[in-house]
C-alpha cells in the first residue's frame, strides 16, 4: 500500500512536469515558432505607444531575451529555490514556490492564487456535497422503485437538470432570488471562518446551479448502477440470509455501484478546483477560474502558467485520492 | 490614447438591441417620465447637461462594480480613462478637470496648484507653486519634489511602471547622460525639473507646448513620497493626497476607501468628502453590475462603458428604466484606416473609392446602432473642442455611392477591382461585424476584402501596429477606435496623423500618413498660446487628413449608461469619455 502511494505520487509529480513544461511550451515556444520576436512579446506589456527603451526594459526583466530553455529552466529553479525580481528600488523577493511574476501587474502569481483557492473550494466542495447528497439519493430511490411516479419525476427532472447550462441556471436563479425576490440579495463572497452563515447563504445559488447541473449525472448513474446490482446473484444471497432491506441496499447494493460514481466524483471535483469558470464568472466569484479568465484576457503568461499548474495538481490529486478510496469502497478491489 | 473596455461592449450591444427596438433611432428621449422614487432624478440624458440628484448628503457607502480589473490603482501606472477620472479620489494631479456636464466638464482648473500653470515667454518652461498646507493622509506635508518624483517613476522607468503613457519622457530636456529613472539613478534626477522650494515646481521642455496644462492632469503628477516608493508594490499602499485615502487592497477582487482626514477642504474647492466609505468590486459580471446599478446595490460602474446589450434592450422598452439613463458621446471615434503604404491605396484615388464605397449607416448597425454612435464624417469627435462640422466624400444619406466609387477606382487604374485585407480584433465582436459590413459594400465595385482577425493583446504588437507586418501581408485596410489622452485636437490627432510617430511596433498612425503639411500644422498649433487659434488649426488639419482619404470616419462612439437614483452628484463629462464624473458622487442609501 506504501510503496503504491510512493509509486503514484512519483507519477503525478512526473506529470505535473510534463504539464508545465507542456503549458511552457504553448505560451512561450509556440509564438517564436509563428514569427513572433522577444520585441513583439514585451511589447504587450509596455502599455501604449512604447518606446524602443521601454521595449528593451520589460524584455531584459521579464527574461524573454534569454533563450526559451534558459526561460524554461528559470521557471523550474523558482519553483523550488525562489527568485529575485527588480521591479522597483529594490529586489524583490519571490518566495518558493515561485511561480514568477504576473507581467500585468508586477505581483507574485502563487500567493495572488493561493487566495482564490479556499473561494473556489468552498464552491467545489459545497456543490459536490449537494448534488452527491441529492444525485445518489435520487437515483437510490429510483432504482428501487423503477418506473413509479417518483421515478420518473425525478428522472424528467434530471434530463432538465443536465441539459440546462450553469449560464443558465445561475443566472435564472440570481433573477429570482438576488433581484425579483431579494431573499437572497447583495451576494458577496465571505470567508467561512468570518461567518459560516453568511458564507454559506452567499454560496447557496451557486451551489445550487452547480449541483442541479451535476446531480442529474448522478442520479442517473446511481440509479443504472443500482438496477443492474439489485439483480445480482449475491444480492437475492443477502435477502435469502435474512438481512433487513436497508442493509441489503446501502452495505450490498449501493456498495458495489458507488465505483463508477466515486471514479467520476475524483474527475468532477478535480475539474471543479481547478477553477468553476461559468460559475464563478456568473455569481462573481473570484476564485481560481476568474483568476484563468482575467489572466487569459490579460495574456499574462506566468499567471497562465501558475492556474494551469494548480488545475492540473488538483485532477491528479482527486485521481489518486479516488484510486485509494476505491480499496475502500469496493471489497475486490486490493492496492499493491 | 487613454485605453476604455467599453469597446469590445460597445459593438456586441448593437444586434441585440436593434432586434429588440427594431432599429429605433437614438434621439433624445423627451425625458417627461421620471424615475419613480427619484429624487430630481431629470429624466433621460440628463447628466449629459447638468449635475443630477445634487446634494451634500454625507455618510454611507458608494459601491463601484467593474467587470475584469484595470491595469493598476496606482496613479503613475495607469492609462485607463476611468482610472483617470477614479484614482482623483485619493491623488491630486497639478490640475484636473471641473465636473461639468459634457463638453463643460473639459474645464480644466487647478487642483494641487493654486493657479494654471505659467509659461515663460518663449513657451519652453511651465512654472506652477502649489497650494498652501496640503498634507498626505499620514499628515506629512506634501512638496513640490514629490511631483517631480512621481514624474519621474512613471515616465522613466518603464520596466517598473509600464502601463502609462510617455509625454514628459518625450517632451521634457533630458539629462545629458539619458536619465535612466528614480529607480535606477540614485544621483540626483531630471535636471529639466526643478523645485527651488517645496511649493514650486517648473518643468524646462525640448519644444513649446501649449497643451502642457493638459498634460499634468494626468495622474502622474499625482505626488508619491519617494520614501514609500517600493515600485510595483507602491499599488497596495498608495500614499492619498486627495479626500480619501486606501483601507484596504486586494488586487483583483476589491479596493476599499475612507475619508482621509488630513485632507483640508479648504485647500480643495472641487472636492466634496461624502461617503462613508468607497468600495469597488472587481471581477463582476457586466450583467450582474447592470442589475445591482437597477436595484441599488452599487452606484457606479466603474468602466463606465455602458450597460450591456440585454440590458440596453431591457431599458429601452421600458420608459422608466430609460429616464434614468444617459447615451453621452465618449470622445471617440470608430474608424477604418487606409494603409498608404500598401499598393493600391497608396494612390489617392483608390483610396477615395473605398471612402465612396462605403454604406455608413450599415456600419453603424453593426456597430449597435445610433444610440452607441453617430455617423461621423470628421476625424475629430464632436465633443472634442476644435471639431467643425464638414464632409469630404459625402454620398447620399451617408449610404455609399457606387457610380463615384466607381469613377474613383478607374481614375487609380484599378477598373476591375482588387485584393485587400481588412483587419480587425477577434474579442470585438461588432468590430468583426463592422469589417463583414465594409466587406460587401466593398464587393460592389469589385474590391475584395479577407477579414484577419487578431486577437486585441497583439493587434498593434504584432499585426495592425506593425507597418512591415501589414506590408508583408497585404493588409491594406485597419479596423480602429481612437480616443483623445486629453480633449484637445493636439491630444486626439496627434499620435494617428503626425509621421514623426509612425513606430516599427505599437505604432498608432495606422494609416501611416506623413504629410509634411499635417506634421507642420501640427507644431504650428501646439506652440501657439491662443487657444482658439490652436482649435482653428485642428479644424483644419481634420480637414487635411479627410482630404488625403486615409481615414473612414465612421461613428462617433457613444456610451449607454444607467443612472441609479441612489447616486447623488452624478454627472456625465467629456473628459472622461462620457463617464460620471467620479469625484463627488455620493449615496442616499
Amino acid at each position: 500500500m506504501f510503496a503504491y502511494i510512493i509509486r503514484r505520487i512519483f507519477a503525478a509529480v512526473v506529470l505535473l512536469l510534463v504539464v508545465s513544461a507542456v503549458t511552457f511550451a504553448i505560451f512561450f515556444l509556440l509564438p517564436r515558432i509563428a514569427g513572433e520576436t522577444a520585441d513583439q512579446l514585451a511589447t504587450q506589456y509596455v502599455g501604449k505607444n512604447p518606446s524602443p527603451e521601454a521595449i528593451a526594459a520589460v524584455k531584459q526583466n521579464l527574461g524573454f531575451d534569454q533563450p526559451l530553455y534558459t526561460q524554461y529552466w528559470n521557471f523550474l529553479k523558482g519553483l523550488v529555490s525562489g527568485a529575485e525580481y527588480k521591479f522597483g528600488p529594490d529586489p524583490v523577493t519571490c518566495h518558493v514556490p515561485c511561480f514568477g511574476y504576473s507581467f500585468k501587474n508586477h505581483l507574485e502569481v502563487w500567493p495572488e492564487l493561493t487566495k482564490r483557492i479556499p473561494i473556489t473550494l468552498s464552491l467545489a466542495i459545497g456543490a459536490a456535497v449537494c448534488w452527491l447528497v441529492s444525485g445518489v439519493t435520487t437515483g437510490v430511490i429510483s432504482a428501487l422503485k423503477p418506473r413509479s411516479i417518483f421515478d420518473r419525476l425525478a428522472m424528467g427532472i434530471a434530463l432538465t437538470g443536465v441539459s440546462l447550462p450553469v449560464f443558465f441556471t445561475g443566472a435564472l436563479l440570481l433573477t429570482l432570488f438576488s433581484y425579483q425576490w431579494p431573499i437572497l440579495d447583495n451576494l458577496q463572497y465571505v470567508d467561512f471562518t468570518d461567518d459560516p452563515l453568511m458564507w454559506a447563504r452567499n454560496l447557496i445559488l451557486p451551489w445550487i446551479s452547480l449541483a442541479f447541473l451535476y446531480s442529474a449525472l448522478y442520479a442517473r448513474l446511481t440509479r443504472a448502477g443500482m438496477l443492474e446490482t439489485m439483480s445480482e446473484d449475491y444480492i437475492r444471497t443477502a435477502r435469502a440470509k435474512g438481512l433487513v432491506e436497508r442493509k441489503v441496499v446501502t452495505r450490498h447494493g449501493l456498495r458495489a455501484a458507488l465505483t463508477p460514481i466515486v471514479t467520476i466524483f475524483g474527475m468532477d471535483l478535480g475539474l471543479l478546483l481547478g477553477g468553476a469558470l461559468i460559475t464563478e464568472q456568473v455569481f462573481s466569484l473570484q476564485g481560481v477560474g476568474a483568476f484563468a479568465v482575467q489572466a487569459i484576457a490579460d495574456n499574462d503568461l506566468p499567471k497562465i502558467l501558475g492556474v494551469t499548474l494548480l488545475a492540473a495538481f488538483f485532477i491528479v490529486a482527486c485521481n489518486l485520492v479516488v484510486d485509494l478510496l476505491y480499496a475502500l469502497v469496493d471489497p475486490r478491489v486490493r492496492l499493491s | 490614447m487613454r485605453r476604455s473596455r467599453t469597446v469590445a461592449l460597445t459593438a456586441a450591444a448593437a444586434a441585440a438591441v436593434l432586434i429588440v427596438t427594431g432599429c429605433s433611432s437614438g434621439s433624445k428621449s423627451s425625458g417627461s417620465s421620471s424615475a419613480s422614487g427619484s429624487a430630481g432624478g431629470g429624466g433621460a440624458d440628463a447628466a449629459t447637461k447638468g449635475v443630477v440628484n445634487a446634494s451634500d448628503k454625507k455618510g454611507g457607502t458608494v459601491t463601484y462594480e467593474m467587470k475584469g480589473a484595470p491595469d493598476s490603482f496606482d496613479p503613475g501606472n495607469t492609462y485607463y480613462a476611468y482610472i483617470y477620472n477614479f484614482s482623483r479620489l485619493y491623488g491630486r494631479p497639478l490640475t484636473t478637470f471641473a465636473p461639468g456636464a459634457g463638453a463643460d466638464g473639459n474645464k480644466l482648473v487647478p487642483d494641487l496648484a493654486e493657479s494654471l500653470g505659467k509659461p515663460s515667454a518663449d513657451g519652453l518652461t511651465w512654472t506652477y507653486k502649489l497650494r498652501a498646507g496640503l498634507k498626505y493622509d499620514d499628515g506629512t506635508p506634501i512638496s513640490s519634489k514629490d511631483v517631480k518624483y512621481a514624474v519621474e517613476r512613471s515616465n522613466f522607468a518603464p520596466d517598473v511602471n509600464s502601463n502609462g503613457p510617455t509625454y514628459f519622457h518625450d517632451f521634457l530636456v533630458d539629462n545629458a547622460t539619458p536619465y535612466q529613472g528614480p529607480y535606477k539613478d540614485k544621483t540626483g534626477g531630471l535636471d529639466s525639473i526643478e523645485t527651488p522650494d517645496d511649493q514650486t515646481i517648473v518643468f524646462h521642455l525640448k519644444q513649446p507646448f501649449a497643451d502642457f496644462d493638459y498634460l499634468v492632469s494626468a495622474p502622474q503628477t499625482v505626488p508619491v513620497p519617494q520614501a514609500k516608493d517600493d515600485g510595483s508594490g507602491y499599488v497596495k499602499h498608495v500614499v492619498s493626497s486627495g479626500a480619501y485615502k486606501f483601507d484596504s487592497y486586494d488586487d483583483g477582487k476589491q479596493l476599499t476607501l475612507v475619508p482621509n482626514t488630513n485632507w483640508d477642504p479648504a485647500t480643495d474647492p472641487i472636492r466634496k468628502q461624502l461617503a462613508d466609505k468607497i468600495v469597488v468590486r472587481m471581477g463582476m459580471e457586466q450583467s450582474t453590475i447592470d442589475k445591482d446599478l437597477m436595484a441599488g446595490n452599487a452606484q457606479v460602474d466603474l468602466v463606465g462603458g455602458g450597460v450591456d446589450p440585454q440590458t440596453q434592450a431591457q431599458i429601452l422598452q421600458n420608459p422608466k428604466l430609460k429616464a434614468n439613463t444617459d447615451n453621452a458621446y465618449g470622445g471617440r471615434l470608430v474608424y477604418t484606416a487606409i494603409n498608404t503604404k500598401v499598393a493600391p491605396f497608396d494612390n489617392i484615388e483608390c483610396r477615395k473609392a473605398v471612402q465612396y464605397a462605403i454604406d455608413k449607416v450599415s456600419v453603424q448597425t453593426t456597430l449597435g446602432g445610433p444610440i452607441r454612435g453617430q455617423i461621423a464624417n470628421t476625424v475629430l469627435p464632436p465633443d472634442i473642442a476644435g471639431h467643425q462640422d464638414f464632409n469630404v466624400w459625402e454620398t447620399k444619406d451617408n449610404k455609399g455611392d457606387l457610380d463615384k466609387a466607381k469613377a474613383a477606382l478607374k481614375a487609380c487604374g484599378k477598373p476591375d477591382g482588387f485584393n485587400t485585407v481588412i483587419t480587425a480584433r477577434t474579442e470585438r465582436d461588432p468590430e468583426v461585424q463592422a469589417a463583414t459590413a465594409i466587406q460587401a459594400a466593398l464587393k460592389k465595385i469589385n474590391i475584395n476584402v479577407e477579414i484577419q482577425k487578431y486577437a486585441q493583446g497583439k493587434y498593434f504588437s504584432d499585426a495592425a501596429g506593425v507597418p512591415q507586418f501589414t506590408q508583408d501581408h497585404n493588409i491594406g485596410l485597419m479596423m480602429m477606435q481612437w480616443g483623445a489622452d486629453w480633449p484637445t485636437g493636439y491630444g486626439f490627432l496627434q499620435q494617428i496623423s503626425d509621421g514623426r510617430a509612425i513606430k516599427a511596433s505599437g505604432n498608432s498612425n495606422l494609416a501611416q500618413l506623413n504629410d509634411p503639411e499635417v506634421n507642420k500644422l501640427l507644431d504650428d498649433a501646439i506652440t501657439n498660446t491662443d487657444q482658439s487659434a490652436r482649435e482653428k488649426i485642428y479644424g483644419q488639419i481634420d480637414k487635411k487628413i479627410m482630404d488625403q482619404a486615409v481615414y473612414v470616419p465612421l461613428t462617433d462612439f457613444k456610451v449607454f449608461l444607467y443612472r441609479p437614483d441612489s447616486a447623488t452628484n452624478l454627472v456625465s463629462t467629456s473628459a472622461f469619455s462620457g463617464e460620471y464624473d467620479y469625484l463627488n458622487i455620493g449615496t442616499t442609501k
